[in-house]
């Protein structure tokens, strides 16, 4: 996994943003509209996601290469 | 001391300096005008701050900043200029904001006379702004005294944290008198803090007067000041308990000091068996139609209002007890007098003297109102 | 527990704030203590956050400074006091369209006159949102709102050009999209000494998008991102290029000009009383 993710769900509104602008479709809305990982294989970790959150929801770090191992 | 002429306008220029007034934002009309340009003068000579802003609202803004960023502050308007600065008036109760706010009477509604006499902003110097709200109104009689109550109007909107209205009119505003003023006069500081963030400190938590130590800002306190109902921590609470608190404890702050604030000017009433209550520059002919009416054997007493608001209820009803009639001369349709006629509570007849004309009262037309009432009461 | 350095700008308590789902005005309040955190000259004590009425001016509230929440309109005048009477302290504005350029206009450009050394921050979404979905002199020519059923008639105003025309010393624009154009937008206003103003423009999803059909706030962003220009590249487009939604981000005005307060020391240094 080239990221890390954190999620504060108590501020996710489910607004969909992090959803839409990410390239490679690693997230997704969950039933009651919470933001969850669905693909984090394809997460390419360029944090459009974290960029453009109007809530504070969701945190994404890099991880480096020999810790990703 | 030394003795100089000077005008009303100057006077409260000149005592709110004194208290330690640092800061000025007004906007020109007549027949305040000379207050702003006092404070423009003398205000950057003692290192503060005198700004011409846009319009009235703007001028109340302005001062309010100033007031939370630390210094003591002073606007001054009159008509339809203060009728612009009801709205932040307002603010400045509910935040809880010290600012002293004169007022220049003039002839009204809207554009009226401009630089006629009035007394017509009284009810409005109450009840101007929207919603239930506490407020002190102060009436001087004369330019020495226009001096002293700017002084008390600064100490008394630190001390409380509150809206000091300085009621005055064009009578007093214009009037010049030789005066004599002090070099000296004594100061509330600004309230402070009196715990630090780690102890828990609360910026509207109020102290035992019930007044909040509310921080000046850039203190490290980080306080969040709103006009929304708010409760000890500053931030807005949206429920019924938090209100009803909030809007009682304002009442109360300014309630439970009345006897110390309420002041009232009473001469002849030792064998009195008439009164006439006036205020401002009203006053001084009610005076002279006192003295001209005790020369011709009426036992009439002077009452003269110094504080307007809070309202001397309990004074006025003792009053009341030992006459046979008041008369209320004012320069309006008739406003204070149903403040009177309340505290009154039917104990004795109590007849307006009216006068809305542009011109001020001469004393003959005060002691005709004597001379009638005295005739209602011995039918 | 906070997971970035700028969170500490935030009151935590406050948080999640009442903004509705996909409005920008969280991404913009991100942007502006991102922005105070890169300069070092603001710190949380000695920066004050003026903020007027509506959805915009809430932000104050969760922002762990000295914050004022005024009267509507008024966020100017106050902000110029808190300057003035303490020329140490960093004042920042937030306001909203309705906000700034309609209840508080007169104020507005009269702040740009003066040049007061203030970083005015409008949150630009083309509608009243608080008071739900009314017109504001920012609405664009033929959008909806509850107060225009038909479409807007009313021009709007450009507030980038009048804030310029009235005197202000650094004029730009950028949106909730442009997340790291933003950032360095506020930043360098923050640097200017003197009125400082930035446009942030905002989707509203729930009060102005979803009445012009203009799909998801996703939708509503993307939307800012296919016509935003940037001001060079504007520069360089013929007008017949200039059609349908497109305008321009960037900055489009800087000046030097002394701040009221450095004017206002003068005044007190020719009457004798710096020195106090």
């Amino acid at each position: 996994m080239k990221s890390e993710f954190t999620l504060k769900l108590e501020r996710c509104k489910g607004c969909g943003i992090c959803v839409t602008f990410c390239p490679k479709q690693v997230l997704a809305l969950d039933t009651l509209g919470k933001v969850y990982v669905a693909n984090h294989e394809n997460c390419i970790a360029c944090g459009q996601c974290e960029l453009r959150c109007p809530d504070y929801a969701i945190f994404m770090d890099k991880v480096k290469k020999e810790a990703a191992k | 001391m030394s003795a100089k002429l000077m005008q009303g306008n100057e006077a409260i220029a000149e005592g709110a300096l004194k208290a330690g007034v640092r800061f000025f934002g007004g906007y020109p009309i007549t027949p305040s005008t000379e207050i702003a340009e006092g404070m423009a003068k003398m205000l950057p000579k003692v290192g503060g701050t005198f700004i011409q802003m846009e319009d009235e609202i703007a001028s109340m803004g302005v001062v309010l900043g100033a007031s939370l960023a630390g210094k003591k502050v002073l606007t001054a308007s009159s008509g339809p200029g203060i009728s612009l600065k009801q709205e932040l008036i307002g603010y400045a109760s509910a935040a809880e904001i010290p600012v002293v706010i004169v007022n220049v009477q003039r002839v009204g509604p809207s554009t009226g006379q401009p630089t006629a006499p009035s007394q017509g902003d009284v009810m409005q110097a109450r009840w101007g702004t929207h919603g239930d709200h506490s407020i002190i109104v102060l009436s001087p009689w004369s330019v020495r005294e226009a001096f002293d109550i700017a002084v008390k109007s600064v100490n008394y909107a630190e001390r409380f944290r509150s809206p000091v209205i300085l009621l005055t009119d064009e009578i007093v505003g214009h009037l010049r008198e030789n005066v004599e003023l002090p070099d000296e006069v004594e100061i509330y500081p600004r309230r402070i803090p009196k715990k630090s963030r780690a102890e828990g400190y609360q910026p509207y938590a109020p102290d035992d007067d019930l007044v909040p130590n509310v921080a000046n800002f850039g203190e490290g306190y980080h306080i969040h000041v709103t006009g929304l109902i708010h409760d000890e921590t500053g931030f807005p609470v949206g429920s019924p308990k938090v209100t009803r608190e909030s809007i009682k404890r304002m009442h109360e702050k300014i309630a439970r000091a009345e006897d110390e604030i309420i002041e009232v000017h009473q001469e002849f009433m030792d064998d009195a068996e008439f009164a006439v209550i006036s205020f401002g520059g009203t006053s001084r002919t009610a005076y002279e139609a006192v003295l001209n009416a005790r020369k011709r054997g009426i036992k009439v007493g002077f009452v003269r209002l110094i504080t307007i608001f809070p309202f001397a209820t309990k004074i006025i009803h003792e009053v009341a007890k030992n006459l046979r009639g008041m008369i209320v001369a004012e320069l309006n349709f008739g406003q204070i007098v149903n403040e009177v006629e309340r505290a009154v509570k039917g104990q004795c007849p109590v007849k307006l003297c009216a006068k809305y004309d542009m011109t001020i009262f001469e004393p003959e037309e005060i002691e005709k109102s004597i001379d009638e009432l005295v005739a209602e009461v011995s039918k | 527990m906070i997971e970035r350095s700028y969170e500490k700008y935030f009151r935590q308590n406050r948080l999640p704030h009442l903004w509705c789902p996909g409005c920008g005005n969280g991404i913009v309040m991100k942007a502006i203590v991102q922005a105070i955190e890169k300069n070092h000259a603001f710190t949380q004590d000695n920066t004050v956050i003026v903020s007027g009425i509506g959805c915009s001016s809430r932000a104050s509230g969760y922002m762990d400074f000295d914050t004022l929440h005024t009267a509507h309109g008024r966020a100017i005048p106050f902000a110029t006091g808190v300057k003035l009477a303490n020329p140490a302290l960093n004042v920042v504005v937030i306001t909203g369209d309705g906000d700034c350029t309609a209840i508080g206009g007169n104020h507005f450009i009269h702040g740009c006159r003066r040049n007061v050394d203030l970083t005015v921050i409008l949150f630009n979404n083309n509608i009243y949102g608080m008071t739900g979905g009314q017109a504001s002199p920012m609405t664009p020519l033929g959008k909806k709102a509850t107060t225009a059923p038909y479409g807007s008639v009313d021009r709007p105003f450009d507030a980038c050009k009048l804030a310029e025309a009235a005197g202000a010393t650094y004029v730009a624009r950028s949106t909730a999209f442009h997340v790291q154009h933003l950032v360095k937008t506020i930043e360098d206003g923050l640097n200017n000494r003197g009125f400082s103003f930035i446009e942030a423009l905002v989707q509203c999803p729930t009060a102005y998008g979803r009445r012009n059909k203009m799909g998801d706030p996703a939708k509503m962003m993307a939307w800012m991102r296919d016509n935003a220009v940037m001001k060079t590249a504007w520069d360089k487009l013929p007008d017949d290029k200039k059609t349908g939604d497109k305008f321009p981000i960037g900055l489009f005005y800087q000046a030097q000009a002394e701040p009221y307060d450095a004017a206002y020391s003068h005044v007190q240094e020719i009457a004798g009383g710096a020195a106090q």
